[in-house]
């Protein structure tokens, strides 16, 4: 069959995720219509095809070694705005970059944005992503009326939250594996000015942290606090938390309040890393460094702060390939949430993170709010920390081994979008719905034509028989 | 599949009597309980070696034939490998090898060209198979046990030590063609290694242990390095003898 030739000899490019660990060579197709992504599903051999946008996930979830990867590049039309209903309908590879530069001036926002706006539709759906303001407004898939998805078995298919729920959740954090994502429809968030609003307040502590962001963000649409993840002692935990609220037209100097100038979104094209940046410029000293001036830079308690959304949401965006100054081994991120009530748990992996001296150039906690019925949604109610940690940092494997092994018993979970190493015989115990979504995914995708590498490195993910057996407790690695 | 800080799913050790290739195969299986397959000729060696690898906390553990002598064999051995990990081969161990007897082996004999068979010509054969698998998975890593004494051949072990500058250019070689490939292809350089092989020999200096090759090797595919040397100053040792007139280097003892 004509599918089954030697692929090794076609011309692959070598992809990674954000983090640049584990990179693996694939072939890759960029369709440009629905008929050209059934056909990338039906050219798909036997290592299959994953769909990939920008390639923003850190760890493998785009990548498929020795098979396909459908690069959303050319699926980037924005096809109809209702500003009555304030819906927009695009197609998957349109970036929310793209997106907010188009309805910012029509007085409209994305209904949640991530920490980069570098990222498209379709890999917002598929990993079900999340932002500073999930305590209120939930995950991006919550937004989305409508998906035109092509699954491998049924074929083209518009699936929708009413219509098809198990369909639709299985695919919004589906991490790609039940079909290729065509369009989807969005709600929009009507905004007066494309700035926020911000009133931030420093914290001493972590039981400061906590109580003031739960104290305080039901009164806010977004709020997230920078975790200070060198300090120790009495000082664990010290973190500055942010709350936003878009700015009201009437809350800007009086000189930028015409409806253009407020509206206006052009953020600069960003400025590449330098390549001269040395690779080790990320190390204790500096890392320490850096957090203590920006925890001393931040006043006590600021209100009414009024910055661009850009800088809100999307800070490290100023500076293109900022992942390259990890260096050539890479980096990675490790979130989790914890449910509400394991504060203790949460207090316990700082002090490790800590006592490891582990320095993490970005350290983001935030309470999330109610989460959404999709079997492997990420958020649920609780606390979630995010960190950047190199690769390089020695140590690293085994107090993450451990990390998930305490998150586990908590309840807790990891996120797939971002996860690059997690204990494999976890995953279910992380993800218990996991059942009910392999159901869905094998209606959807009964040939396993949709294969990536997270997939063979979480093979329980697709088959529970493949499942490794959990051992007693973490394994060693140097 | 390899994770981002290095860890694997399964490892294929050609040459699986070999005690270094079973410390490489236990100390890469560990962190994530790997899948480790012995492929080699001596049941009753693999076996122990499958014990081995068992005890410092590998997964599945199987052993299966594989006749370095038998090039013809080899796309098959690999074909059969990977059906039996059952997953992709994130790492292939080129263990196998004979140390040979000098004095005899000069004096006649097909001991000479036996060793120069297994070691070169079953590595190259070997080699190209491994490469052709991990280059359609899109990903890998080969490791081939060279040796210093491939560095710069010596009087006094020439024959070992020309098969294995053979084998250690062969690899580098495959590991520039490998580029952009997704696979990964690191010559591992250990000085006198104490083992069976080696059993009965006087220690040379700096000699070292299999744990230390294998610790060694980890850490190598961990930082994408292409040649690691163990213990890490015979770098700088060789650095030193590549550049020794010949009346001198000839008198370096075995």
């Amino acid at each position: 069959m004509d599918r089954d030739r030697d692929r090794a000899s076609e011309g692959r490019r070598l992809l990674s995720g954000w983090g640049r660990t584990a990179p693996t060579a694939a072939a890759v197709r960029c369709p440009e219509s629905r008929t050209e992504l059934e056909q990338a599903l039906a050219a798909a051999g036997p290592r299959g095809v994953i769909g990939r946008g920008l390639g923003r996930s850190y760890g493998d979830a785009a990548q498929n070694g020795g098979g396909d990867v459908a690069v959303s590049s050319r699926l980037d039309r924005i096809l109809s705005v209702n500003l009555e209903a304030g819906l927009v309908t695009v197609e998957a590879g349109v970036s929310l970059d793209q997106l907010m530069r188009a309805v910012a001036p029509l007085g409209y926002w994305p209904p949640v944005s991530p920490g980069t706006r570098h990222v498209t539709v379709g890999g917002a759906i598929a990993s079900d992503v999340h932002g500073k303001g999930h305590h209120r407004d939930g995950t991006f898939g919550t937004h989305v009326p409508s998906i035109d998805l092509v699954a491998p078995g049924p074929g083209p298919l518009t699936i929708t939250p009413e219509g098809s729920p198990d369909e639709f959740w299985a695919t919004t954090g589906g991490m790609g594996l039940t079909g290729l994502i065509h369009r989807a429809t969005l709600e929009l968030l009507p905004i007066e000015t494309s700035s926020v609003r911000v009133d931030s307040e420093r914290t001493p502590d972590l039981d400061a942290t906590l109580r003031v962001m739960s104290e305080r963000d039901r009164d806010y649409r977004y709020s997230v606090a920078w975790i200070d993840c060198l300090a120790r002692g009495s000082a664990l935990g010290r973190s500055i938390v942010e709350f936003g609220e878009h700015a009201r037209l009437d809350e800007l100097p009086a000189g930028r309040r015409s409806r253009a100038r407020a509206l206006r979104f052009a953020p600069r094209d960003s400025l590449p890393a330098p390549p001269w940046v040395p690779s080790g410029l990320l190390n204790r000293a500096t890392v320490a460094a850096f957090n203590e001036l920006w925890y001393r830079k931040a006043p006590a308690r600021r209100e009414g702060h009024i910055v661009a959304a850009a800088q809100f949401f999307h800070p490290l965006d100023a500076v293109d390939g900022w992942n390259r100054i990890y260096g050539r081994r890479g980096f990675l991120q490790y979130q989790f949430v914890l449910p509400d009530g394991e504060e203790a748990t949460l207090r316990k992996i700082i002090e490790e993170l800590v006592n490891h001296r582990c320095a993490s150039f970005l350290a983001v906690l935030k309470r999330f709010g109610p989460a959404n019925p999709g079997p492997l949604s990420f958020p649920r109610p609780g606390w979630t920390l995010a960190l950047d940690l190199p690769v390089s940092f020695s140590g690293v494997a085994r107090l993450l081994d451990e990390t998930d092994e305490l998150v586990a018993t908590a309840g807790g979970r990891v996120y797939l979008a971002k996860d690059s190493r997690l204990r494999p015989e976890l995953l279910e115990v992380m993800y218990p719905e996991l059942p009910r979504w392999r159901k869905v995914r094998e209606r959807l995708d009964p040939d396993r034509r949709l294969q990536s590498d997270l997939l063979r490195r979480l093979p329980a993910l697709a088959d529970p028989t493949q499942a490794p057996a959990r051992p007693a407790r973490a394994g060693r690695q140097p | 599949m390899r994770d981002a800080l290095g860890a694997v799913g399964s490892v294929l050790v050609l040459g699986g009597s070999s005690e270094i290739g079973a410390a490489i195969a236990g100390e890469l299986a560990r962190p994530r309980s790997a899948v480790v397959i012995l492929a080699g000729r001596d049941d009753s060696r693999m076996g122990a070696a499958a014990e081995t690898v068992r005890a410092v906390g590998a997964g599945r553990v199987e052993t299966m034939a594989f006749d370095a002598d038998d090039p013809g064999s080899h796309e098959q051995v690999m074909a059969d490998a990977a059906g039996r990990a059952g997953q992709d081969i994130d790492v292939v161990v080129i263990a196998f090898g004979l140390l040979g007897d000098q004095c005899a082996d000069e004096a006649g004999g097909p001991g000479a060209v036996r060793l120069a068979t297994t070691n070169y010509v079953g590595a190259v054969s070997a080699g190209l198979a491994a490469a052709r698998l991990l280059k359609k998975q899109g990903h890998g890593a080969i490791v081939a046990l060279s040796s210093v004494a491939g560095e710069r051949v010596r009087r006094a072990n020439f024959i070992y030590g020309s098969s294995k500058a053979g084998m250690d250019g062969f690899f580098q070689g495959l590991g520039d063609s490998m580029a952009g490939t997704g696979v990964h292809v690191m010559v591992v350089r250990p000085g006198f290694v104490r083992t069976k092989m080696t059993e009965g020999l006087p220690d040379a200096p700096m000699a070292t242990t299999p744990d230390a090759v294998a610790r060694a090797t980890v850490k190598g595919l961990q930082n994408g390095r292409q040649m690691v040397w163990v213990p890490a100053q015979l770098r700088l040792v060789f650095a030193v003898f590549r550049h020794l007139p010949r009346p001198i280097w000839r008198r370096v003892p075995a």
